[in-house]
C-alpha cells in the first residue's frame, strides 16, 4: 500500500446483537480511498451503508460491535482502538457529516459555540483564533457575513444553511476523510446541487478524501469518481464511476440502474426489482440477492466470492453479467 | 412581550379575586366563632358587644366590601386569638417558612439532578436501579408519616438531631435566619430533607427521563463524531437540554414546597406559615385563615408569573415564537 | 412483538394464532414480576378493606370491649382477657391490627370514591372540550390550568376552610381536586382521536354528539386514562391521610389511616413507636403498590414503547 492511500477498509464485518437474533448488519466489505478521491457508497435501506460508516469512524453503539476485519486508516488498523485514540481521530481527522441537519446541531447552543468547541477540542488555541477558524470555515462554504450569522441558533438557519454549516464543522480541523451519510437527502434538489458541486470543490482543493454515503444514483453519478454498491451488508460491485454507471456487471447493479427513470424510458412500465431484501437476521450463505435474480443457478447457493471480471472492477457475483449493456 | 405580561397579570388579579371571594364566604359561613372564644359564662350583652366589636352582625356582603377596603390598605383584620393583625403574623413567619422551602429546594436539586442524571446515562447498572426503584418510594410515601419515623429514628433513637423547632437565628439584611448558626441547621436539616423527598424523586426521575431521551439525540452523536470529551458532553450539551423542563418544574414546584410545608412545619413544629394555619384552622381564627390563604394565593400566581416569563427567557425557541406571535 | 417474515414466491396464506389486543395486554403485564407482586399485594388490601368487620380479631369501635388497662401494649403484648395484640394497641387501648383494618377500609374507600367521580366529572368536561373546541374548550382549559397551577394540598385547605368538616365534605374536596387533571388528560387523548377518520364516519352516519362522545370517543381514550386513574388514587389516599393527621380531614367518629398515625404522634417521644408506625407501614403498602401497578401500566398500554 502506498502512502496516497487514506482509508483501507478489509473485510468489515459489523453485526448487532438483540435478542431477535443476529443482525448482520455488514458482513464483510472491503474498499479502499486514495487522497483526495471521492467514492460513493450506494444501497438501499438496510443495505449497511450507513452502519459502515459508523464503524470507519468508531460510533457503532450497543448491541452493535465490530467484529471482524480490518480499517487502516494513514496504515494504523483503527478498529479496537481505545477510545481515547479515537476521541483524537473523531472531528478532526476523520469528520463526519450527518443526513439531518436540524437533528446534528444542538438545538439550545449557539452555532459558534458548536464551531469554536470543535477547534478546542483538538488544539491548544486561543478562543479568539479558533472563532477565526470557524468564521473562515463558513465563509468557504458559501455563508455570507459569517460573523453575525454564527451568533444564531440552528433553528434560525434554513436546511440548507444548516447543513453547509455541519459541512464547515467538518473541515474545521482539515480532516483527512470526511464521511458524509446522505447529507442531502433531507434538502431539497437546487440545493442539494449546490451542495455537492461545492463539496467536490473543496475535496479537491484540499485532497480530502470522501465517501458519500447514499441511497441515490443520480448524486453519485456527478459527483464521485468510484462507486462501492452494497445490498444486505455485502459489496456487490465496486468500480470506477463511468465504467459502473454505463456498464454494470452485477445483477443488482443492473436492476438499480434499470429501474431509475430516464427520458429515454419515458411512456414505458416502470421497472422493478422483483422480491425484497433478506432480513440481516437470516442472510443465506450464498448470495443474498439469489431470490430476485433472474440469472440465478445452483451454484449460487455457494458463498460469493470477489471476481474481477473486467479490469478495474470487483463483483461478488458468479454471473457477472459482463456483455449486458446499459 | 409586554402584550404578554400584561395579558397574564390581568388573568393574576382576576384569580386573586375570585379566591378572595370564594375564602371569604366560605370561612365566614362555617362555624361560630362567636362560641370559641368567648367565655361559656358570659352574658347577652357581652356577647352582643362582642359581635358589634368584630363586625359580626352586618350582613355578609357588607363585611366583604369592608374586607376589600381593608385589605388594600394592607388592613387585613386582627386575630381572635392573639389580637394582633393578621397580616402581621404572618408576615413574621414567612422568613421561617421561605427558609425551610428553599432548603428543601436546594437539597432536591442538589442530590436529585446528579442522580437522576446517572441513572439516566446508565440504566442498567444495578445502583440505577435502586435509585430508580427508591424514587418510587420518595414520592409515595406520605411525607408527614416520614417526618414522624425521622423523629423517632435520629432524635429519640439515637439523639443526633433535635426532634422539634427552629434553632438560634442571626439577622441578615434586617432578617433573622437559622441557617447562619450550628445550632440552627441542626434544627433545619430533618424538616428541610423531609420537605424535599418527594421533589426530589420528582426531580430524579425527570432527569432521568430527559437524559435517557436526549442521549440518543443525532446532536449527542453529532458532538461524539466531533471528538468533543465524554465530560462536555454531559455537563454542557446534554445539561442545557434537560434543564428547560427541570427547571420549569422546579419554579412551579417551590410554591408546591411553600404550600406542603403546612406538613413538615407541624410535625416538626417548625414556627412557619404553614403550623400557623393550621392552628388557625382549628381555632376557626377566621381573620387569620383568610389572610393566610390571600397571601399565599398572591405568592403562588406570583410565581406562576415569574416562571412563565422565565420560561420564555431561557428556551431560545419559545422566545421567537413569543416574537412571531 | 412482530416477526418480520420475509416471503419471494410462496403464495400460500400463513395461518397464525390470533392475539388479541386485551391477550397480549395481559402477558405484556405479567412480564414484570414486581408489578405482579404488587397487584396480588393490592388485591389482598382491597380485600381487607372490602371485609374489615369480618376479618377483624377485635372491633376496635366496640366501646363494650376496650378498655383502657389495655392501652399502650406493645407488639405482641397481651391483653387482660388474655387476646393477644399482634400489633399492640393504642392510647384508648383499641388493637392496632382492627383499628388499621377498619382505617384500610375508609381510607380506601374514600380514596377511590372521590377519584372516581372526580373521573365522571373530568372525563366529560374533557371530552366536551375537546370535541366541542373553540371557546367551550378555551373557558375550560383556562380554569384547568389556572387549577392545576396551583398545589392540591392548598385547594384541598381553601375548600375545606370553606366547607369545614365532614365525610361529604371531605369527598367534595378531593373530588375538586382531582377532576381538573382527569379533564385534562382526557381532553388531550380527545382531541388526537377526534381527528381521525372513525369519528367522521360516525358523524356521517348522523349519529348523535352524546353517543360519539361516549361510545365511540371515551373508549379510544382509555389507555392512558387507566394509568392516571391508578396514580391519581394513591394521590387522593395520600392527600386525605394527610389532612386527616393534620386534623382538618375526616372527623374522628371516621378514623382514617391518617388519624390513626395522628393518634401516635403524641407517644413517639416515649419511645411508644408502633402506635404511628404501623398505621403508616399500611398506608405505604398501599401507596406503593397502586403506583407499581400504575407504572406498569404505563409502560405496557404506553404505545410508543410498543415492541
Amino acid at each position: 500500500m502506498t502512502d496516497t492511500v487514506t482509508l483501507s477498509v478489509e473485510n468489515l464485518e459489523t453485526h448487532f446483537f438483540t435478542k431477535d437474533g443476529v443482525a448482520k448488519a455488514v458482513d464483510g466489505v472491503s474498499f479502499t480511498v486514495d487522497k483526495g478521491e471521492i467514492m460513493g457508497l450506494v444501497g438501499e435501506s438496510g443495505s449497511g451503508k450507513s452502519v459502515t460508516g459508523f464503524s470507519i469512524i468508531g460510533l457503532v453503539d450497543p448491541p452493535g460491535e465490530i467484529v471482524g476485519g480490518k480499517i487502516l486508516f494513514n496504515g494504523e488498523d483503527i478498529v479496537g482502538a481505545p477510545e481515547k485514540r479515537m476521541r483524537k481521530l473523531r472531528g478532526n481527522r476523520i469528520a463526519m457529516i450527518f443526513q439531518d441537519p436540524m437533528m446534528t446541531l444542538n438545538p439550545v447552543l449557539r452555532i459558534d459555540t458548536q464551531m469554536i468547541e470543535t477547534v478546542l477540542a483538538h488544539e491548544d488555541v486561543d478562543k479568539e483564533t479558533a472563532r477565526q477558524r470557524s468564521r473562515d470555515a463558513l465563509a468557504q462554504v458559501g455563508i455570507p457575513a459569517a460573523e453575525e450569522r454564527m451568533k444564531a441558533y440552528p433553528h434560525q438557519f434554513s436546511g440548507g444553511m444548516r447543513q453547509r454549516v455541519s459541512i464547515a464543522i467538518a473541515l474545521l480541523n482539515k480532516p483527512d476523510l470526511i464521511i458524509a451519510d446522505e447529507p442531502t437527502t433531507a434538502l431539497d434538489v437546487t440545493i442539494q446541487g449546490q451542495i455537492l458541486y461545492e463539496t467536490q470543490k473543496l475535496c479537491r482543493e484540499t485532497g480530502t478524501a470522501l465517501i458519500w454515503i447514499t441511497h441515490d444514483l443520480a448524486v453519485v453519478a456527478g459527483l464521485a469518481d468510484k462507486i462501492s454498491v452494497m445490498y444486505a451488508g455485502r459489496v456487490v460491485e465496486q468500480g470506477g464511476i463511468d465504467d459502473v454507471l454505463d456498464h454494470p456487471v452485477h445483477p443488482y447493479t443492473i436492476g438499480l440502474l434499470g429501474s431509475v427513470p430516464g427520458h429515454n424510458t419515458r411512456g414505458q412500465k416502470l421497472h422493478q426489482i422483483q422480491g425484497m431484501a433478506p432480513s440481516l437476521y437470516s442472510l443465506p450463505r450464498g448470495c443474498a440477492f439469489k431470490a430476485r435474480c433472474r440469472f440465478a443457478d445452483v451454484f449460487c447457493d455457494q458463498p460469493q466470492e470477489i471476481s474481477e471480471p473486467v479490469p478495474g472492477r470487483a463483483v461478488r457475483c458468479c454471473h457477472p453479467q459482463v456483455e449486458a449493456t446499459e | 412581550m409586554s402584550v404578554f405580561i400584561i395579558r397574564r397579570l390581568m388573568q393574576s388579579i382576576l384569580v386573586v379575586w375570585i379566591m378572595s371571594l370564594i375564602v371569604f364566604v366560605g370561612v365566614n359561613i362555617v362555624g361560630d366563632p362567636v362560641d370559641m372564644l368567648i367565655n361559656p359564662e358570659a352574658d347577652q350583652a357581652e356577647i352582643e358587644r362582642f359581635i358589634r366589636d368584630l363586625g359580626l352582625d352586618r350582613p355578609l356582603h357588607e363585611q366583604y366590601w369592608y374586607f376589600v377596603l381593608n385589605a388594600l390598605k394592607g388592613d387585613l383584620g386582627n386575630s381572635f386569638i392573639f389580637n394582633q393583625p393578621a397580616l402581621k403574623l404572618i408576615i413574621q413567619r414567612i422568613p421561617a417558612t421561605f427558609e425551610l422551602a428553599l432548603a428543601a429546594l436546594l437539597m432536591a436539586v442538589t442530590i436529585g439532578i446528579p442522580l437522576g442524571v446517572y441513572a439516566g446515562l446508565n440504566p442498567d447498572y444495578r445502583i440505577s436501579k435502586t435509585i430508580m426503584a427508591t424514587s418510587i418510594l420518595g414520592f409515595s410515601l406520605p411525607t408527614f408519616w416520614v417526618g414522624l419515623m425521622m423523629i423517632m429514628v435520629f432524635a429519640v433513637m439515637l439523639g443526633w438531631l433535635p426532634s422539634f423547632g427552629r434553632g438560634e437565628t442571626e439577622m441578615l439584611f434586617g432578617i433573622e435566619f437559622s441557617f447562619l448558626t450550628r445550632d440552627g441547621l441542626a434544627h433545619l436539616l430533618l424538616p428541610a430533607l423531609n420537605l424535599s423527598l418527594f421533589k426530589m424523586s420528582l426531580v430524579i426521575r425527570l432527569t432521568r427521563a430527559g437524559t435517557r431521551e436526549v442521549v440518543h439525540q443525532d446532536y449527542i452523536k453529532f458532538a461524539r463524531a466531533k471528538g468533543i470529551s465524554q465530560n462536555r458532553i454531559i455537563f454542557v450539551h446534554l445539561m442545557k437540554n434537560i434543564m428547560i423542563p427541570v427547571v420549569t418544574v422546579l419554579g412551579l414546584e417551590f410554591g408546591g414546597l411553600i404550600a406542603f410545608s403546612v406538613v413538615t412545619e407541624t410535625v416538626f413544629s417548625w414556627p412557619g406559615m404553614g403550623k400557623l394555619i393550621i392552628d388557625a384552622l382549628h381555632n376557626l381564627d377566621r381573620p387569620v385563615i383568610v389572610a393566610y390563604l390571600m397571601i399565599i394565593v398572591i405568592i403562588f400566581v406570583f410565581i406562576n408569573l415569574v416562571v412563565d416569563v422565565l420560561y420564555s427567557i431561557l428556551d431560545p425557541r419559545v422566545r421567537l415564537q413569543e416574537l412571531k406571535g | 412483538m412482530s416477526e418480520t417474515v420475509r416471503v419471494a414466491h410462496t403464495h400460500e396464506p400463513i395461518v397464525r394464532e390470533v392475539e388479541t389486543p386485551f391477550r397480549r395486554f395481559l402477558s405484556d403485564y405479567f412480564e414484570n414480576q414486581v408489578a405482579v407482586i404488587s397487584l396480588f399485594v393490592l388485591g389482598v388490601i382491597i380485600f381487607i378493606a372490602l371485609l374489615a368487620p369480618f376479618i377483624s380479631p377485635t372491633n376496635p369501635y366496640d366501646l363494650a370491649s376496650v378498655t383502657i388497662l389495655d392501652s399502650k401494649l406493645p407488639p405482641g403484648g397481651q391483653s387482660m382477657a388474655g387476646i393477644t395484640y399482634w400489633l399492640g394497641t393504642d392510647g384508648a387501648g383499641r388493637g392496632l391490627l382492627s383499628s388499621i383494618f377498619y382505617g384500610l377500609r375508609i381510607s380506601l374507600g374514600v380514596g377511590v370514591m372521590s377519584s372516581l367521580i372526580a373521573l365522571c366529572i373530568g372525563a366529560t368536561v374533557g371530552l366536551m372540550a375537546a370535541y366541542y373546541g373553540g371557546r367551550t374548550d378555551t373557558v375550560i382549559m383556562r380554569i384547568v390550568d389556572i387549577q392545576l397551577s396551583f398545589p392540591a394540598i392548598l385547594v384541598a385547605l381553601i375548600l375545606l376552610a370553606a366547607l369545614g368538616k365532614g365525610v361529604d365534605k371531605i369527598i367534595v374536596a378531593l373530588v375538586i381536586v382531582q377532576w381538573a387533571y382527569y379533564a385534562r388528560t382526557v381532553r388531550a387523548s380527545a382531541l388526537v382521536e377526534r381527528n381521525k377518520e372513525y369519528v367522521d364516519a360516525a358523524r356521517c352516519l348522523a349519529l348523535g354528539d352524546k353517543r360519539i362522545l361516549f361510545r365511540h370517543l371515551l373508549p379510544n381514550c382509555m389507555p392512558p386514562l387507566i394509568v392516571v386513574v391508578t396514580v391519581q388514587t394513591a394521590h387522593a389516599i395520600s392527600l386525605e391521610a394527610t389532612l386527616s393527621f393534620l386534623g382538618v380531614g375526616l372527623p374522628i367518629t371516621e378514623p382514617s389511616l391518617g388519624l390513626l398515625i395522628a393518634n401516635g404522634f403524641d407517644y413517639m417521644l416515649s419511645e411508644m413507636y408502633w402506635i404511628s408506625f404501623f398505621p403508616g407501614v399500611a398506608l405505604l403498602i398501599t401507596i406503593v403498590s397502586i403506583n407499581l401497578v400504575g407504572d406498569q401500566l404505563r409502560d405496557v398500554l404506553n404505545p410508543r414503547l410498543q415492541k
